[in-house]
């Protein structure tokens, strides 16, 4: 009986939640728009959310093409096929690591901290403060930062990946010693710009969209003590990490699963 | 953080994705955005197709002239029946060519060769959109290979 009760409660607080995460994304995306005034917001965000979190793209997106090129490598090597390590390493990058991988990042570096600031805000009650002065927060507040996240997320991608492929590059041909020629002009043959770049950079945007608004809703909803703070930080990070892999598996199996 | 630095490094960071962006279609995904251009279709109709698949490309003398689009089989003959889509630019192939499913290298992918016919002046006309390819040569499949050369081995 009484954990049929708790089974019933937490099903319902399950439903009540999606319900507010909801209504916190109508209230932030459906309002009247006032670009004069929620533009300077966005860009400030943009800034604290995408060009803070370049470094960490840049050196990771570095490294994984590196890293990649040098696995690769010794597989291929063996069945002398090593100038097939262009398109390797493009077309994971590209399809698979690119996207997902910038999006664990950006939910570790960006998606924590605007979760910890919309929450101090609330604890520290700011955001009841603007609804004093006849401000809605949800536009205030939540609407820029959710913009933010959503163009900043597959700009961070398209950077991602490109720089996985020069790193690639540099450990490939300067390294390793696969002709730059082929690498280049295999890679060409392979990808294809609408199959593999577009969807890429869909699959990022929907990670964008699905990673800042998990961010926004757990800060708005978190319970205003330390506490519920640290909880709602860490709860961002874990949900957002396993949206971000189980959406990964749909959107491939949909985008690429019938070749 | 005054809000003249903010624009400047949004502006840098726009930029540099931009900058991404132009990389992977230049220089990744090669004539990726605009050089497709005008097709028309072509038919062939072969007994085993192997291992071709939808997107192949097809090859006149190692340069790539189109890709395949579609395969289907024939629902009265039980063939596979290819389209080949072709570039306008090479538009006058003559109705004598003939096309054969080719590998590259010996475990690379297959693809469709084109062999131009002659044309005479005024006999054989040029292969239009639509047109069937009459002569065609089946992919090499190896397990039938091994097969034959097994067959042949134990009647001796």
């Amino acid at each position: 009986m009484k954990a049929l009760v708790s089974l019933g409660a937490s099903t319902l607080d399950r439903i009540a939640a999606l319900g507010r995460a909801t209504a916190i994304l109508t209230g932030a995306l459906f309002a009247k728009p006032t670009p004069m005034k929620s533009f300077p917001l966005v860009l400030k965000q943009i800034y604290v959310v995408g060009v803070q979190s370049l470094l960490i793209i840049l050196v990771s997106g570095l490294f994984i093409g590196m890293v990649m090129a040098l696995q690769a490598y010794t597989v291929l090597v063996s069945y002398g096929a090593e100038d097939s390590l262009g398109p390797m390493v493009a077309l994971s990058l590209l399809r698979e690591l690119g996207p997902v991988v910038t999006a664990l990042l950006f939910a570790g570096r960006a998606g924590s901290a605007l979760t910890a600031e919309i929450g101090l805000m609330k604890a520290t009650e700011q955001l009841s403060s603007l609804e004093m002065m006849a401000i809605d927060p949800l536009r205030r507040v939540i609407a820029p930062r959710f913009w933010a996240g959503v163009i900043s997320m597959p700009l961070l991608a398209i950077i991602f990946s490109t720089v996985g492929i020069l790193g690639g590059h540099a450990v490939g041909v300067d390294w390793l010693g696969v002709d730059s020629g082929s690498y280049w002009s295999i890679m060409q043959a392979t990808v294809e710009f609408n199959q593999d770049v577009v969807n890429g950079i869909i699959k990022s945007l929907v990670f964008a969209f699905v990673v800042t608004w998990i961010a926004v809703f757990k800060g708005y909803d978190a319970v205003p003590t330390s506490e519920g703070i640290s909880k709602a930080t860490t709860q961002t990070v874990v949900h957002s990490s396993l949206a971000i892999l189980g959406l990964d598996f749909v959107l491939t199996a949909l985008m690429f699963g019938t070749y | 953080m005054n809000n003249r630095k903010v624009e400047l490094f949004v502006g840098l960071f726009v930029a540099l994705a931009i900058a991404s962006m132009l990389v992977l279609a230049m220089k990744v995904a090669d004539k990726g955005i605009a050089g497709n251009g005008e097709t028309y279709n072509l038919h062939a109709k072969f007994d085993n197709i192997g291992g071709l698949k939808v997107r192949s490309a097809i090859k006149v003398g190692g340069v790539t002239v189109g890709r395949i689009t579609n395969i289907t089989l024939d629902a009265d003959e039980f063939t596979p029946v290819v389209t080949l889509t072709i570039s306008k630019e090479y538009d006058s192939f003559p109705e004598t060519s003939s096309v054969s499913i080719l590998t590259s290298g010996l475990l690379g992918e297959q693809y469709i060769g084109l062999q131009p016919g002659f044309s005479f002046d005024d006999e054989s006309g040029i292969l239009q959109d639509g047109d069937f390819i009459e002569d065609t040569k089946s992919a090499l499949v190896l397990e039938d290979l091994i097969g034959q050369f097994l067959f042949s081995k134990s009647e001796d």
